[in-house]
């Protein structure tokens, strides 16, 4: 691809422009789709289908007065809610959502995306501390333990894909998978993979919900014991950034786990892969998610983490190691 | 013997007159509050007062009562008080009933002086009495001597009145 | 959590559950002194919603303060309404025809199932699970429009009269009743039991969780499905009957594990127990009267009365001195809850905060109640 001013400039647009639509419509979704799960309507008055409402609260959130409260560290207070969305936009550039459209491709993008979501967990650990509130300390406290604990069993999920695939580049994982749904990772019927790859699947599925503090993981946010926990001092926007971080985390989760799992852009039968097939996936996934927020109630961070220490972690290695034996072996 | 019996024996045990089975003044007229009567072990008619057997004990018999309520098997149900100002006494009413099968409410009283009122603690014998004493506390200023954390409970810590006097003006 | 904990008393930190909370049921501020997560020290601080009823009781006659009886515990003011309503009948010998006391119970049922479903779901928002708030409300719209058509209010009742009730029941109050019976009874095996209690995660959450031995329920003075979630089988309805409840066959569920899995258990129960208690109270409605013969200006004999019933929350009690005047000289509410909110601070000793507010949903706390 040739390195040329507009590319970058129409990248740059573009994917602005999805984040942007994302972060604001993720939320019109989730609130549509939990009212109907509860049995009721949700947002309907403003514009067409409650179409409107997310601009309505944009311009809601912008409009309020940025309220400091006295004790803080005032520059960590006011970068904290920045720090949490770059991480995500910047995740976009490396994200191959078809064979044409990546922003910029990378021999080493996984490692990048990982680095990138350790830099958010940072994040909610400055707004918490920053805020110099109790209940947001408590709150920090409880994130970064959590976001330790599923960060191991992520990587080792994806160290396995990394060996089957070959490489780091997400862009040929991608295209490692194409020509029908038994090619994908999730399936992959060669040599012998399909009967634990699954598995990997499902770890990488409950890590990627957990990093991203979504319920039944949202302990640092569990709104009947720690109030907002890590987000309650902040009013306007910087609660709106630190909201529309969170749901373009999720939107990450969602196109890696398509990229390393299902296949990217492929379609289920090989004929016609394209930027639709990956969209239709990350919706999908997404609206799982959502499902399942409104489903169960919360765990207890002790069994949080034991689920993590105790059962994805060696679940995790073992996968690790069956799938290099597999290779050796075949 | 039935629980009834078994209770009004032992407390029976703690009043030196042979006070055993009175039975309540049939007319009362409305001028009387009290019917006046020696310390002791009444019982009465549990379909129209609601409780079986009436104690009416010295201020520091309070305890003694309680550790064989507690022996029984009783718990504490609810401590309140009763501001006589007509005859200058505070009246402090003690209810303990049972949680098994057996039905039986005894209702313990006991009158204190309306100036200096104290009474001796049951926190020692039934955990429940420190929030119900420390309830009458508030509303009617008796000092619960011996009570481990004697604050106001209800009303704000620093109010410095007690509301259910009957001389208490808002 | 039972592994036992050892807790640094040096070098705890205090933490105010305050007043305005989202998951203290009300104003209830509990100081905590805390270790990292571990509760060292908890103590309840009330009187928030103090309004001092007692003393408005004395202030105003008998009739005066049937109002005010709803509004102490406004989930089941109905059988607040009735303890009043009970004491004051004893105290004055005023007899209540048998249709007044069959709508009573029906009626009184009928709130007891509507405090249940409020509390279930407020429990589990409490744990984070938001939608089964809207599946009990849902529920909940139905009874309080039939229970509207009656006594015309949806929250705070004020329908009870000393001698019956104040209003009738017409026939689309029977007819919509048995639709909601049948209707409660086809949801409770989907809606509740499989979606919620089943769920592993509610499980675990509050399966041995908040333990309360028998021995500190009675010290304790705890009454209701706290104590019968700890194997005591006392309810007032069996131990001390009052208005017709013996001519009704109803199980009382008692669960022996003492944790706030049996307590969630007890209370989902008890619906379904009082769903047969209003089943046989309307096949057994007879015609009549609805209001006894009362005088106007009530002066019951001077002596000293006292009545419970059984509310959703435990043995609600009226200590009542009267001395013969239009004024109770003295009213005693032996509110349930106070009694249950004070093993609090001995039971929440070591646990962590997430099972202490487990423990404290399944208490099932009403403030304006503990506060008066």
């Amino acid at each position: 691809m040739e390195t040329s001013i507009w590319r970058a400039l129409l990248y740059l647009v573009g994917i602005m422009a999805f984040a942007g639509l994302n972060a604001a419509y993720l939320g019109w979704c989730e609130r549509k789709g939990a009212a109907r799960i509860q049995r009721r309507v949700g947002p309907t008055e403003a514009g067409w289908a409650g179409l409107a409402q997310p601009l309505a609260d944009g311009l809601k959130l912008m409009s309020k007065q940025l309220l400091v409260p006295d004790g803080v560290d005032s520059i960590i207070f006011r970068v904290a809610p920045v720090l949490a969305m770059i991480p995500a936009i910047t995740s976009m550039v490396v994200i191959p959502f078809s064979g044409g459209i990546e922003a910029r491709g990378m021999e080493l993008s996984v490692l990048l995306l990982f680095a990138l979501a350790s830099l958010s967990m940072i994040a909610i650990l400055l707004g918490g501390w920053a805020s110099g509130n109790k209940y947001a300390i408590i709150s920090s406290a409880r994130a970064v333990s959590q976001n330790l604990a599923y960060e191991i069993p992520m990587l080792l999920t994806v160290i396995t894909i990394v060996m089957i695939s070959g490489s780091m580049n997400l862009r040929e994982i991608a295209l490692d998978q194409q020509g029908g749904f038994w090619h994908w990772n999730i399936f992959r019927l060669e040599n012998g993979h399909f009967v634990i790859m699954w598995i990997s699947f499902i770890i990488f599925f409950i890590c990627s919900i957990a990093e991203t503090n979504r319920a039944p993981f949202d302990m640092t946010e569990a709104e009947s014991e720690l109030v907002a926990g890590y987000m309650t001092e902040y009013g306007s926007m910087g609660f709106g950034l630190f909201m529309m971080g969170e749901y373009l985390n999720m939107v990450v989760g969602a196109c890696l786990t398509t990229v390393l799992f299902l296949g990217g852009w492929d379609c289920p039968f090989g004929k016609t892969p394209g930027v639709w097939w990956f969209l239709i996936k990350i919706y999908i996934l997404l609206f799982t998610v959502i499902w399942i927020r409104w489903t169960y109630p919360r765990t207890q961070i002790y069994r949080l983490l034991n689920l993590s220490w105790k059962i994805l972690i060696p679940f995790s290695l073992a996968i690790l190691i069956i799938t290099a034996a597999l290779i050796k072996v075949f | 013997m039935d629980i009834l019996e078994e209770t009004r024996v032992r407390l029976a045990e703690l009043f030196s007159e042979t006070s055993t089975v009175e039975t309540p003044v049939a007319d009362e007229t409305g001028q009387e509050e009290v019917a006046p009567r020696k310390p002791g072990v009444m019982v009465l008619d549990s379909a129209r007062t609601g409780a079986h057997l009436d104690v009416l004990c010295s201020p520091d018999q309070v305890v003694d009562v309680a550790q064989i309520m507690d022996g029984n098997g009783f718990f504490l149900e609810a401590i309140s008080g009763v501001d006589w100002i007509d005859k200058q006494q505070l009246e402090v009413i003690y209810d303990y009933t049972r949680q098994d099968e057996q039905n039986c409410r005894v209702m313990t009283r006991t009158f204190i002086s309306r100036t200096e009122p104290a009474l001796p603690t049951l926190t020692g014998v039934f955990p429940a009495a420190d929030w119900h004493e420390r309830e009458t506390f508030d509303f009617y200023g008796v000092h619960f001597q011996n009570h481990p954390n004697l604050i106001r409970i209800l009303l704000p810590e620093d109010a410095d009145f007690h509301p259910l006097l009957k001389d208490f003006m808002p | 959590m039972t592994v036992p904990v050892n807790l640094r008393h040096d070098e705890t930190f205090v933490l105010n559950l305050g007043p305005q909370h989202p998951a203290t049921h009300g104003v209830l501020r509990v100081k905590l002194t805390m270790d990292g997560e571990y509760i060292v020290k908890a103590e309840p601080v009330l009187g928030y919603v103090h309004r001092m009823h007692e003393k408005m009781a004395e202030a105003g006659t008998f009739a005066q303060f049937m109002p005010n009886t709803a509004r102490m515990d406004y989930l089941h003011a109905l059988a607040f309404n009735h303890g009043w309503a009970l004491v004051v009948e004893k105290a004055a010998g005023i007899e209540v025809p048998e249709r007044a006391e069959y709508i009573r119970v029906i009626t009184v049922e009928l709130n007891r199932i509507a405090s249940h479903l409020l509390w279930w779901a407020a429990f589990l928002l409490d744990l984070g699970g938001f939608t089964p708030l809207l599946y009990a409300f849902d529920d909940r719209e139905k009874i309080i429009d039939l229970l509207e058509r009656v006594t015309g209010s949806r929250l705070t009742y004020c329908y009870m009269r000393f001698g019956g009730v104040c209003n009738d029941i017409d026939d689309e109050f029977i007819s919509g009743t048995r639709a909601f019976i049948k209707r409660l009874r086809s949801r409770m095996p989907r809606l509740y039991h499989d979606l919620v209690t089943h769920n592993i995660i509610l499980i675990k959450r509050i399966k041995d969780i908040g333990i309360v031995s028998k021995e500190q329920c009675r010290r304790y003075g705890a009454t209701g499905p706290v104590c019968r979630g700890s194997g005591i089988n006392y309810d007032i309805r069996k131990n001390e009957p009052y208005s017709v409840y013996p001519e009704f066959d109803f199980d009382v569920p008692v669960f022996d594990e003492c944790d706030s899995m049996a307590r969630y258990m007890v209370r989902m129960h008890e619906m379904e127990q009082s769903l047969r208690i209003i089943e046989q109270a309307l096949d057994k409605l007879p015609d009549g009267p609805v209001m006894g013969k009362a005088p106007k200006m009530l002066k019951p004999e001077a002596g000293y009365y006292y009545s419970a019933v059984e509310t959703a929350r435990g043995s609600f009690g009226h200590r009542l001195v009267c001395d013969g005047g239009k004024n109770p000289y003295k009213v005693k509410l032996r509110s349930p809850t106070f009694s249950n909110l004070s093993l609090f601070g001995e039971v929440a000793e070591g646990m962590l905060l997430a099972d202490a507010l487990a423990f404290m949903g399944s208490l099932d706390l009403v403030i304006p109640e503990i506060d008066r």
